[in-house]
C-alpha cells in the first residue's frame, strides 16, 4: 500500500501569523507588566491571601504542566505504540510539550514571592521535597523531549533510536505528571488533597487536556498555512479525546466516591459536591457537564470535524475548572484543627476562606499561555515540524 | 594571608553565609537570626526546645502573648495592619476560644506553630529554607526562602504567614522580608541567650502563667515533669508529626 511521504515544512509568515503572533505578544507584554507591578507592590495587590496561599496563576501554571506532558502523547502513540497515523504529528506534539511546559512554569516562577532567588531553587535543593523533585523532573522533561524531538528530525537515523528516545520520553512524562499530582496527594494537611489517587488522576487529566490543546494548536497552525488537516484524522483523535475524557470521569468520580466513604472526609465531599457555591458549580457545571459529558457525546454521537473541534474547545474549559476546583477549593474548605471542637472566636478557624482572583493574575496566568503558544509558534516557523499535509492518506495506508 | 588548609569548617560555614548575605542583600546588614550557620551552631542538639499550653489557665478576654509575640518580632503594628487586607495580615500567633461541641464546655488557649519534630513544612520546602535546628526550633531562614508558599501548604495549623507587602520600621532584632515566609521561631535569639520566648514571659506578668517552657529532652525540667505528670494532647495527632508545643485541659 502507498503510504503518503511526509513532508515538513517550516511555517509560512502569512498576514494571519503575524496577527496572531501579534496578539500574543501583546498578552506577554500584559504579563510582563501585571509581573512587574505584583513584584513592586508585593502580593498584596493579588486576591491571593494567607488562607488561599496558591491562586489563579497556580491553576493556570498546574494546567499547563498537566497538558503539557499530555500533548507529548501523540508523538508517543506513533513512535512508542507504533501507530503510523500519528507519525506525521510526532515533532509538533513534541515541540508543543517543551513549549507549553515553559509557559507553565514562567509562571510558577513569576509568582515567586522571591522570584529573584531563582538561582537559589536551582542550586539548592531540598531531596526530601516533592518541589525540588520537580524542578529535576521539569528541566529534564525539557531535555529528555528536545533530544526525542532531534531524533525525529534526523532522517538518517535509524528507527530504533527514535523509538528508543520515544520511550524514554513516555516514561519521563509520566513521571512528571506523577510529581504534579503528588504536589497535592502528599499534603496530609489538607482533606481536600492528602489522596493517592491524585497521582493517576493527573496522569489521565495531562492525556486529555494535552490531546485536545495538542488538537486545538495543530488544527490552528495548519490552516494558517492553508495545509490540510484530514477529517477522518481529527475524528479518530476526537475519538481518543472521548476516551480520554471518560477516564478522566472515572477518576473524578473514583476520587470523590473514596472520599465519600471515610467519614471524616465527608464535610470535604459536602462542600465540592452541593454547597460549596462556586466550587459547587465549576464542579458539577463546568467540569462535569461541560468537560465531560457534552464532548464525549459529541465525539461518539455525532462524530465530525466540528465536533472533535467543540469537543477539544470544552475539555480544555473543564478541565481548567477541575484544576481550579482541586487548587483552590481544597485551600478554601478549612483545615480541620480542634476536631470535636466549634471555634467561637480565632482567626478564620473553621471558615471557608473568600478568593477573588485579581487581573494581574489573570494577566500572569494568560501570559504563561501566550507565551507557551508564541513560542510553539516561533518554533513551528524556525523548525521543519509541521507536515505540509495530514490528509487522510495515512489512515488509508493502515487500513 | 590565611592558610586555607588551617581554616575550620566553621570558618568557611561564617564565610559562606556572610557572602550570601552580601550578594542577596546589598547595602542591607540582616541579621538572620538562628538562620544563619553562627546561630545554628548554638543550637544544642541535647536539647529540645518545647511549650505546655494550659487551656485551663488561659484567660479569654488575655491578649498578651500575641502582643508580646508583635513586639518582639516586629509583625502586625497598626501602621502594618491599617495597610494591608485582614486575610493578608501576619499571624504568628493566635488566640482561639473553642467550645467542646458534646460537653459546651469553652476553652481559649494560643496557636502558633508547633515545632514538630517531623514538620511537614520542611518536608516539602524546595530549598531547605524551612528548616528544624537541632534543638528542635522550626524556623524559615529568609535568606533563601523563594517565597513558593508550598510549606504553607504543607502546615496543618495555619502556623505560617507570608509577607504581602513591603515593611517599614523594621524591628533592628527581627528583620522581616517582603516575598518570604516567616512564622514563630519560638523567639530562638531570646533562647539562644538564655532567655524564655518573649509569650511565656508576657503570660507570667499577667498572672497567667499558662504557658511552660522548656527542654523536653531534660527528663527533670518542669516541662518534662508536667508532662508526666498530667494529660495532655498534642493538635492533630492524628498526623504523628510530634509537636514540641503540647495542651493541656483543653
Amino acid at each position: 500500500m502507498a503510504m503518503e511521504q511526509t513532508i515538513y515544512r517550516e511555517l509560512k509568515a502569512t498576514p494571519g501569523v503575524w496577527q496572531i503572533a501579534a496578539l500574543l505578544l501583546a498578552f506577554l507584554a500584559a504579563a510582563g507588566g501585571a509581573w512587574f507591578y505584583m513584584e513592586h507592590h508585593g502580593h498584596a495587590v493579588t486576591g491571593m491571601t494567607n488562607q488561599i496561599v496558591w491562586g489563579l496563576p497556580h491553576v493556570f501554571a498546574i494546567f499547563l504542566i498537566v497538558a503539557a506532558s499530555g500533548a507529548l502523547n501523540v508523538a508517543s502513540i506513533g513512535s512508542v505504540f507504533g501507530e503510523k497515523a500519528y507519525k506525521p504529528m510526532g515533532r509538533f506534539s513534541s515541540l508543543l510539550a517543551i513549549t507549553l511546559l515553559v509557559g507553565g512554569l514562567a509562571i510558577v516562577v513569576l509568582d515567586l514571592g522571591r522570584a529573584d532567588r531563582l538561582i537559589v531553587a536551582m542550586t539548592t535543593y531540598n531531596f526530601s521535597s516533592v518541589f525540588a523533585w520537580n524542578v529535576l523532573l521539569y528541566n529534564g522533561f525539557v531535555a529528555v523531549v528536545a533530544v526525542y524531538l532531534v531524533t525525529q528530525m534526523m532522517r538518517a537515523l535509524d528507527y530504533k533510536w527514535v523509538r528508543f528516545a520515544g520511550f524514554v520520553a513516555f516514561l519521563w512524562r509520566l513521571a512528571l505528571t506523577t510529581g504534579t499530582g503528588s504536589i497535592f496527594g502528599w499534603l496530609v494537611a489538607r482533606p481536600g488533597y492528602d489522596a493517592a489517587i491524585m497521582a493517576p488522576m493527573f496522569i489521565i487529566m495531562s492525556f486529555s487536556f494535552g490531546l485536545a490543546i495538542f488538537i486545538l494548536v495543530t488544527l490552528t497552525l495548519l490552516k494558517l498555512n492553508d495545509r490540510i488537516f484530514g477529517e477522518e484524522l481529527l475524528k479518530r483523535l476526537g475519538r481518543l479525546l472521548g476516551v480520554f475524557a471518560s477516564a478522566v470521569l472515572y477518576f473524578a468520580l473514583v476520587f470523590h466516591l473514596t472520599n465519600l466513604y471515610a467519614t471524616e472526609h465527608g464535610g470535604y465531599e459536602r462542600f465540592i459536591l452541593m454547597d460549596g457555591g462556586i466550587y459547587t458549580m465549576l464542579f458539577w457545571g463546568v467540569q462535569v457537564m461541560l468537560g465531560g459529558l457534552i464532548p464525549i457525546a459529541l465525539v461518539f454521537l455525532n462524530p465530525s470535524r466540528s465536533s472533535t473541534i467543540l469537543a477539544s474547545i470544552l475539555v480544555v474549559i473543564g478541565g481548567f475548572a477541575q484544576v481550579y476546583v482541586i487548587v483552590i477549593g481544597g485551600q478554601a474548605y478549612p483545615l480541620e484543627i480542634f476536631p470535636g471542637y466549634e471555634v467561637i472566636e480565632g482567626f478564620h478557624e473553621g471558615v471557608v476562606s473568600p478568593y477573588t482572583p485579581s487581573i494581574w493574575e489573570l494577566m500572569l496566568g494568560l501570559g504563561g499561555v501566550a507565551l507557551a503558544l508564541f513560542a510553539a509558534g516561533v518554533g513551528a516557523k524556525v523548525l521543519r515540524v509541521l507536515p505540509t499535509n495530514l490528509s487522510d492518506g495515512n489512515l488509508a495506508a493502515k487500513g | 594571608m590565611t592558610n586555607r588548609a588551617e581554616m575550620t569548617r566553621r570558618d568557611i560555614l561564617k564565610s559562606g553565609a556572610a557572602a550570601s548575605t552580601l550578594t542577596l542583600a546589598p547595602g542591607v546588614t540582616l541579621m538572620a537570626f538562628g538562620g544563619t550557620a553562627e546561630a545554628s551552631s548554638r543550637a544544642d542538639a541535647g536539647k529540645r526546645w518545647g511549650l505546655l499550653i494550659d487551656a485551663s489557665k488561659c484567660a479569654a478576654d488575655c491578649n498578651d502573648c500575641v502582643t508580646a509575640c508583635k513586639v518582639e518580632n516586629g509583625w502586625g503594628s497598626q501602621t502594618e495592619l491599617e495597610q494591608i487586607d485582614p486575610e493578608q495580615a501576619p499571624e504568628w500567633i493566635r488566640k482561639v476560644t473553642l467550645r467542646d461541641t458534646s460537653t459546651g464546655r469553652e476553652v481559649s488557649a494560643p496557636v502558633m506553630c508547633q515545632h514538630c519534630e517531623a514538620p511537614p513544612c520542611v518536608d516539602v520546602c524546595p530549598t531547605g529554607a524551612s528548616m528544624k535546628r537541632e534543638d528542635g526550633i522550626v524556623l524559615v531562614d529568609k535568606h533563601i526562602c523563594i517565597g513558593c508558599r508550598y510549606c504553607m501548604m504543607a502546615c496543618p495549623f495555619k502556623a505560617r504567614s507570608f509577607v504581602h507587602a513591603e515593611i517599614t520600621d523594621q524591628n533592628v532584632q527581627a528583620p522581616r522580608g517582603k516575598g518570604t515566609v516567616e512564622s514563630c521561631n519560638l523567639c530562638a535569639p531570646r533562647i539562644d541567650s538564655g532567655r524564655i520566648p518573649a509569650c511565656v514571659e508576657a503570660c507570667e506578668k499577667a498572672g497567667h502563667s499558662a504557658i511552660l517552657f522548656g527542654d523536653l529532652k531534660d527528663p527533670d525540667s518542669a516541662i518534662s515533669k508536667a508532662l508526666n505528670d498530667y494529660d495532655s494532647v498534642a493538635l492533630r495527632a492524628d498526623l504523628e508529626l510530634d509537636p514540641g508545643v503540647r495542651y493541656t485541659n483543653l
